[in-house]
C-alpha cells in the first residue's frame, strides 16, 4: 500500500443556493422564461491540495464558513468535487456526526446495529463488541429502553462507544470532541491518544479546539475562504487561526468609540488608551503586559486627590482593585491637564474587560469623577490553561 | 470511485437494517401494530365490495369476480406503496445522505422491500379467499410469479425515477397523489374490463390496455383465477406492435429511471 493515505489535489467547490425557496415546479418555469438562474452561486473551495500520510493525525482548522466541512464531505466522498480529484488509499469511515441514523423510536440495542451498519459493521461483528460497546458507553441498564427515553448524554456516550469500534484505516472526525461532559471528554482524550500512537490508523480532524490541534495533531492546515492559507506544524498553524482572531477583534475594537463624555463631575476624562508595544489598542494579546493611560483636565487645582480603577469581567467580577494610594504618597494635581498611567501585569484570562476608573478629593471625600465601564477591552491569545482559570500568573511546578 | 454493488457484504447488511428498521417503525405505537397491512387492503377491499359488486352489480355474471376485485386491489395497493414511499424515500433519508457516503439506491430498495413484504402477506390472504370462493388453480398460476416480477421492476423503476425527481422538484408528490388516483379509476380493478367492451367499445378497452398496471393486474387474474374472469391484451388484438407497447414502456421507464438516478444520485446530499 502506498503511503499516502488521502491525496487532494486542486479541490474546487462551490454551492448554488437558492434565491428563494426554489425547489417547486412553478419556480423553476418562471425562473426560466425570465431568463433568471434562481440561485446565486457560492464559491466553498478555491483549490485546495495536500496529502495526508499513512499514520497522520491532520488537523483542518478554519473559522465558520471558511470550507473545512464541505472539505471534509469532499474526503469522505458524500459530496463530489467540482474540480481536482482526491484519492483515498484504504478504508474510510466518517464521522461528520456522532450516532449517525440513530433514531429515537428504536432502542438503545437496534440503534447499535442501526448504527453499526451505516458504519460498516455486519450483524455478527456488532454481536462480538456488542458487550464492549454496551460496558463503555456505561448503559448497561438501557439497552432495551427506547433511544428518546435517553439524555443527551447518554445518547452521546452510546453514540461514541460504537464510533471507537471502527475497524477502518481512516477517521474523518467532523468536531466530535465538542461535546459531552469532563468525564466524557477524557475517554475522548484517551481514545485519540490510543490513536495517535497506532501508525497504521489515519485520522483527519476538523475542529475549532487549538488545544486538540496542539495535543493530538502532527501535521494541519489553516482554511481561509477556501483555500490553504497556512501548512505545517500544527503550533504554527494554531497561531496562525488565533491571529485571525486577534486581527479582526482588534479591527472590530477600534471602531468603537473612546472615552465617553463626562461632564456631570468636576474633572474630565479627554482620553483613555490601552498601550501595547507602545501602541494605542482595545485588544491586548494575553500574557503580555500592558498601560492604562488616562489623560484628565482639571478646572481648579487639588491639594490631594486619588485615582482609583477596577478592571471588571464580563461577568461583572472585579478582577482588580487599585488606587494611587498604593503610591503611599499625596497626590497634587495643577489645574490644566494631566495624564495617568497605570502599568499592568498581564495575568489576566482570554475574555472581555471594562475599566472602571473614579477620582476624589481625598481632603474633602469629594467625588471628581467617577465613571463605571467607562472604557472596554478585551485579552485574546493562546490560554493554555482551563477557561476556569480566572488568572494566568506564572507558576513553577515541581513534584519530588 | 469505487463501485459498489448490491452483493457486497456492507450493502447487504445496511439494506438488511435499513428494512428491518423501516418494519419496526412503521405501525409504531399502534395496538394492531403489522396487522394494519394486511387490514388496510382487505378494508378497502370490504367498501369496494359493497359499493360496487353489492350495489353497483359490478361484474355480476363473472365467476370469481370478488376474489379478480382483492387481487386487483391488493397489486394496485403494492404499486402504489412502493412507488409514493419510494419517491419520498432520498428526501426521508436526507440525514443520513448529508452525513455517511453509503450507494443511494438502497435507501429505495429498501423502501420496495417492505412493500413485498406487504404484498407477499396479502397474498397469503388471496390464497384463503381463492380457496374458499373453489378456485382450482391450472398450469397458467406458474407464470404469476413472473407477472408480478415484472410489476415489481415496474413498481421499482417509477420509485427510482421520482425519487430522483423529488428531491429537486417537491410538487411530484401532491402531483402524483392525483395521477395515481385518476390512474386507479382507469385500470380495470373495481371494474371489469368485459363491462368497457359492452358500454363503450372495444377500442376503449384497447386504449385501457395501454396501460402496463392493467396488462399486469388482467394477466394476474387471467393466471390465477382463470381466463374467464379478466380480459387479457391478447383476446383484444393480436397486433404484435400493440401488444409490446405496454411492456415497452417497462423497460422505457426503467432506463430511464436508471440514467437519471445515476445522474442525478451524487449530488443528492448536497440538494436535499
Amino acid at each position: 500500500m502506498s503511503s499516502v493515505a488521502i491525496s487532494v489535489k486542486n479541490v474546487h467547490k462551490s454551492f448554488r443556493l437558492p434565491n428563494e425557496k426554489n425547489n417547486s415546479l412553478k419556480s423553476a418555469i418562471v425562473n426560466f422564461r425570465q431568463h433568471k438562474k434562481g440561485y446565486t452561486e457560492q464559491k466553498v473551495l478555491r483549490g485546495v491540495s495536500f496529502d495526508i500520510q499513512r499514520g497522520d493525525f491532520f488537523g483542518i482548522v478554519g473559522r465558520n464558513g471558511s470550507g473545512k466541512s464541505t472539505l471534509l464531505k469532499i474526503i469522505s466522498e458524500i459530496y463530489s468535487p467540482e474540480k481536482g480529484s482526491v484519492t483515498v488509499n484504504g478504508s474510510l469511515t466518517p464521522f461528520i456526526e456522532l450516532g449517525v441514523g440513530f433514531n429515537p423510536e428504536l432502542t438503545g440495542r437496534e440503534n447499535v446495529y442501526m448504527n453499526g451498519a451505516l458504519l460498516g459493521f455486519s450483524h455478527t461483528e456488532i454481536d462480538e463488541v456488542y458487550k464492549d460497546i454496551v460496558e463503555f458507553a456505561e448503559l448497561e441498564k438501557f439497552m432495551d429502553q427506547k433511544l428518546k427515553n435517553y439524555s443527551s448524554g447518554m445518547q452521546v456516550r452510546l453514540a461514541f462507544s460504537v464510533a471507537i469500534q471502527a475497524k477502518s484505516d481512516i477517521l474523518v472526525l467532523d468536531e466530535v470532541l465538542a461535546v459531552g461532559d469532563e468525564a466524557f471528554q477524557r475517554k475522548c482524550d484517551n481514545f485519540f491518544n490510543a490513536i495517535k500512537k497506532d501508525k497504521s490508523k489515519t485520522v483527519v480532524l476538523v475542529t475549532h479546539s487549538m488545544d486538540a490541534v496542539r495535543r493530538f495533531c502532527n501535521k494541519a492546515v489553516l482554511i481561509t475562504e477556501g483555500k490553504i492559507v497556512k501548512s505545517g506544524s500544527p503550533d504554527k498553524v494554531a497561531s496562525a487561526y488565533s491571529d485571525i482572531f486577534i486581527q479582526e477583534a482588534r479591527q472590530q475594537n477600534e471602531k468603537q468609540d473612546s472615552p465617553k463624555n463626562t461632564y456631570n463631575w468636576p474633572i474630565s476624562v479627554e482620553e483613555m488608551n490601552i498601550v501595547q508595544n507602545k501602541k494605542p489598542t482595545k485588544t491586548v494579546v494575553f500574557r503580555e503586559d500592558f498601560t492604562i493611560s488616562i489623560d484628565i483636565k482639571s478646572p481648579q487645582s487639588y491639594n490631594e486627590v486619588i485615582c482609583a480603577i477596577d478592571i471588571v469581567d464580563a461577568a461583572g467580577r472585579v478582577i482588580l482593585n487599585t488606587s494611587t494610594r498604593e503610591l503611599k504618597e499625596k497626590i497634587k494635581l495643577a489645574k490644566g491637564t494631566a495624564s495617568v498611567s497605570i502599568d499592568i501585569e498581564n495575568i489576566f484570562a482570554e475574555g472581555e474587560y471594562y475599566i472602571n476608573y473614579a477620582m476624589k478629593d481625598d481632603f474633602t471625600e469629594e467625588q471628581l469623577f467617577k465613571y463605571p465601564e467607562i472604557y472596554q477591552f478585551n485579552i485574546i491569545g493562546n490560554q493554555v490553561r482551563s477557561k476556569s482559570s480566572l488568572t494566568h500568573p506564572d507558576v513553577t511546578w515541581s513534584v519530588k | 470511485m469505487k463501485t459498489s454493488n448490491i452483493f457486497s457484504k456492507r450493502n447487504r447488511v445496511l439494506l438488511r437494517e435499513l428494512v428491518i428498521t423501516d418494519f419496526k417503525l412503521r405501525y409504531q405505537g399502534s395496538v394492531l401494530g403489522y396487522a394494519w397491512s394486511l387490514l388496510k387492503p382487505l378494508f378497502l377491499f370490504a367498501i369496494m365490495y359493497v359499493v360496487f359488486v353489492h350495489f353497483l352489480r359490478f361484474g355480476a355474471g363473472i365467476p370469481h369476480f370478488a376474489a379478480a376485485l382483492l387481487l386487483g386491489i391488493i397489486m394496485w395497493t403494492f404499486f402504489i406503496e412502493v412507488v409514493s414511499q419510494g419517491m419520498q424515500s432520498i428526501v426521508g433519508r436526507g440525514d443520513l445522505l448529508r452525513k455517511i457516503k453509503f450507494p443511494k439506491y438502497i435507501i429505495v430498495l429498501s423502501t420496495s422491500i417492505s412493500g413485498l413484504i406487504n404484498l407477499g402477506l396479502n397474498l397469503l390472504v388471496v390464497a384463503v379467499i381463492l380457496i374458499i370462493d373453489g378456485v382450482s388453480l391450472n398450469a397458467a398460476a406458474l407464470l404469476f410469479p413472473i407477472t408480478l416480477l415484472v410489476l415489481y421492476v415496474f413498481s421499482l423503476s417509477l420509485a427510482f425515477l421520482f425519487s430522483a425527481v423529488y428531491v429537486k422538484y417537491r410538487d411530484l408528490s401532491p402531483i402524483w397523489e392525483i395521477v395515481s388516483q385518476a390512474l386507479f379509476y382507469a385500470t380495470p380493478i373495481i371494474y371489469p374490463l368485459q363491462m368497457v367492451i359492452e358500454r363503450a367499445g372495444e377500442m376503449a378497452a384497447k386504449l385501457i390496455m395501454l396501460n402496463p398496471i392493467a396488462v399486469l393486474t388482467q394477466e394476474a387474474r387471467s393466471q390465477l383465477i382463470g381466463s374467464e374472469v379478466a380480459v387479457t391484451a391478447s383476446q383484444l388484438s393480436s397486433n404484435i406492435i400493440y401488444l409490446t407497447i405496454p411492456y415497452a414502456i417497462i423497460i422505457g421507464v426503467g432506463i430511464l429511471a436508471i440514467w437519471y438516478f445515476r445522474k442525478r444520485s451524487a449530488k443528492f446530499a448536497e440538494e436535499i
